[in-house]
């Protein structure tokens, strides 16, 4: 569900011939690819198969109790009950299609807007860029979960709400990424003839320039993601991102934490999952890079 | 030369006020350009229109904006943050608690992250590849990729519960000797500078890689001068600059960080404020913590931009 290189764009932005020679370079670099990145790849189609199928491999319903609080590991609760008796797999196994379908939708409405706008602001230039530019320095001038937890105080906790408060404080990283490369491809021979040839803006944006910045774009999309998912789960973790009862990771650590001090690692487990999946995403970006090096090194 | 230097600083200067006049517009103001009306929205639908009006006046939100802006910045000046609308309390008085403790527990993980990571940092590109680089690497981006409060529960399971060393909720109250104190908020601080070491190790051995790749640093080596003259003689001069953008970047990741880590320890501090008061949608508050994060996170910045203006050794030493 969730391989980043798949996602980001429809194919069709990209010639035909090209898009082949990536497809192929893909797999040949897929089958030497190093054991982290076989084991990110691993996780991601794991958690992305769980989380598709959730409602026919949970054993109960989502909210639904099933037995006492807090009960141990057992043949008819695999991983114990909750603190509401609740089944602990089922809640898992819910939790993280919920998470996932929300920091999917999230990270992919920031691509769109940061992503568009920072076209827009390469493309087009002068007062464009500067008006995007400028505004997009001043939101990023309050530290982002700061900034979300003042927007939530506004607007209040509810789902849609949330999906928009990060997709736009995200859109601003984006936004940032987006406008450094492409302006560096704006500067070239062939936009410039394309222009001359009379294209406008839209097709300069998705035609010319979009497929020579994609490689890098796809990369942060897969640290955005990551970013998003930690963030969205620390949120929940605080109560204050997604609300129950629909199941989540985040709030689940923090309503069964009395356990750990009874040395049961139960509620870690939930949080074990979130780590889980960010490094497996962390390392086939790592990877990625690695691949379509000579565009960015981070370490 | 010595005129650029000062323009620059100045020009620095001037940037940073204004970044801090458009969040504190942002954060003030914000609320009147939403759709809707945030006194109903924080009374609910079924309040008295009274109820709502009562709010509205307590709020401010039936002066202009401009004269609502200015009456604020007036009485942020004399240090009056205004009323808390739970429990009707000054804000100042809050802060003047919790800010503090918040302050201390930023400041214990930068005592002891700082020179870990920039330590880790110089070994890493030094032995760049090598086996401790390829462990370093693999370690920090898991640590990166850790949500805060996995690692806070994975401690206090460790340290507090097993072990039994440290205390797992830090209670801490100012009639504590500072070795009671510094042991309440060991387990918070732990796990502050394992998440800021990772990030601050990571991006010191990034930016010591780029310098060391530059053509000065391979001409210094092909004449034969030693690994450690080169790093110290002429790497490190221009290092700073780089460094101190992620040492100060990094302070300024802490500063937000504390907000999960003091929610997981019961820690009294400004994070904890500010989480117990969005849940209440108590609006003054929650504008006067996110103020003040606000305005530390872009000092610290300004002061990273201006070091590294300083520490640029073309505009130091200027020909």
């Amino acid at each position: 569900m969730i391989d980043p290189s798949l996602t980001l764009e429809s194919p069709q932005a990209l010639p035909a011939r090209r898009r082949s020679g990536l497809c192929r370079r893909l797999w040949r670099g897929l089958r030497k690819a190093p054991w982290s990145a076989r084991f990110g790849l691993l996780v991601i189609l794991l958690f992305g198969l769980a989380a598709l199928f959730a409602p026919w491999l949970a054993p109960y319903g989502e909210s639904q109790i099933v037995g006492s609080e807090f009960e141990p590991w057992g043949a008819s609760f695999l991983l114990g009950t909750d603190n509401l008796g609740r089944d602990m797999l089922t809640r898992l196994l819910y939790g993280g299609r919920n998470t996932l379908g929300i920091v999917l939708l999230a990270t992919c409405l920031a691509f769109l807007l940061g992503g568009v706008a920072g076209l827009l602001a390469a493309v087009r230039g002068g007062w464009t860029d500067q008006l995007l530019s400028r505004l997009v320095d001043v939101l990023m001038a309050i530290p982002q979960l700061i900034f979300a937890l003042l927007l939530l105080t506004f607007f209040g906790t509810s789902i849609p709400m949330l999906i928009a408060i990060i997709a736009v404080l995200d859109s601003t990283r984006v936004f940032r990424l987006t406008r450094a490369v492409a302006s560096g491809v704006v500067a070239l021979d062939f936009v410039e003839a394309a222009r001359l040839r009379g294209e406008g803006t839209a097709w300069i944006m998705f035609r010319e320039v979009l497929p020579n910045i994609l490689p890098p774009l796809v990369a942060e999309f897969g640290l955005r993601f990551c970013f998003t998912f930690l963030f969205i789960s620390a949120l929940s973790f605080l109560g204050l991102g997604i609300q129950p009862p629909t199941a989540d990771w985040g709030s689940m650590v923090r309503d069964n934490a009395t356990l750990i001090t009874y040395g049961d690692i139960t509620p870690l487990l939930p949080a074990a999952a979130i780590a889980l999946l960010t490094i497996g995403v962390n390392f086939v970006v790592d990877w990625f890079l690695h691949l379509t090096s000579g565009l960015r090194d981070e370490h | 030369m010595k005129q650029t230097l000062t323009k620059m600083l100045l020009q620095r200067l001037a940037l940073g006020g204004l970044s801090l006049l458009a969040v504190s517009l942002i954060i003030l103001l914000g609320v009147s350009f939403l759709p809707g009306d945030i006194a109903t929205e924080i009374l609910g639908q079924s309040a008295t229109p009274q109820a709502v009006a009562a709010l509205r006046e307590s709020l401010g939100l039936d002066q202009p904006l401009y004269l609502r802006y200015f009456h604020w910045l007036a009485a942020l000046l004399h240090g009056d943050f205004g009323q808390s609308l739970a429990n009707g309390r000054q804000i100042a008085e809050l802060l003047a608690v919790r800010l503090p403790n918040t302050l201390w527990l930023a400041a214990l993980a930068a005592v002891v992250a700082v020179p870990l990571a920039l330590g880790l940092g110089f070994l890493a590109a030094i032995w760049r590849n090598g086996f401790f680089d390829r462990c370093v690497n693999v370690a920090t981006l898991s640590f990166i990729s850790f949500p805060e409060f996995f690692l806070a529960y994975l401690l206090i399971l460790l340290l507090s519960v097993k072990a039994g060393w440290l205390p797992s909720l830090a209670s801490v109250d100012p009639s504590q000797p500072l070795s009671e104190r510094l042991l309440q908020m060991a387990l918070p601080a732990l796990t502050l500078t394992l998440v800021v070491v990772a990030h601050m190790m990571r991006m010191t051995r990034a930016a010591l890689i780029n310098l060391l790749a530059s053509p000065y640093i391979e001409m210094a080596r092909l004449k034969g001068v030693p690994r450690w003259r080169v790093i110290l003689r002429h790497a490190l001069p221009n290092a700073w600059a780089p460094i101190i953008n992620v040492v100060v970047i990094n302070l300024a990741y802490l500063v937000v960080g504390v907000v999960v880590v003091e929610a997981v320890f019961v820690y009294p501090g400004m994070g904890q404020l500010m989480v117990d008061s969005v849940k209440k949608r108590d609006l003054p508050v929650v504008q006067a913590c996110s103020l003040v994060f606000a305005a530390t996170y872009i000092l610290l910045n300004l002061t990273a931009d201006l070091l590294s203006v300083l520490s640029n050794p073309r505009l130091r030493h200027p020909r």
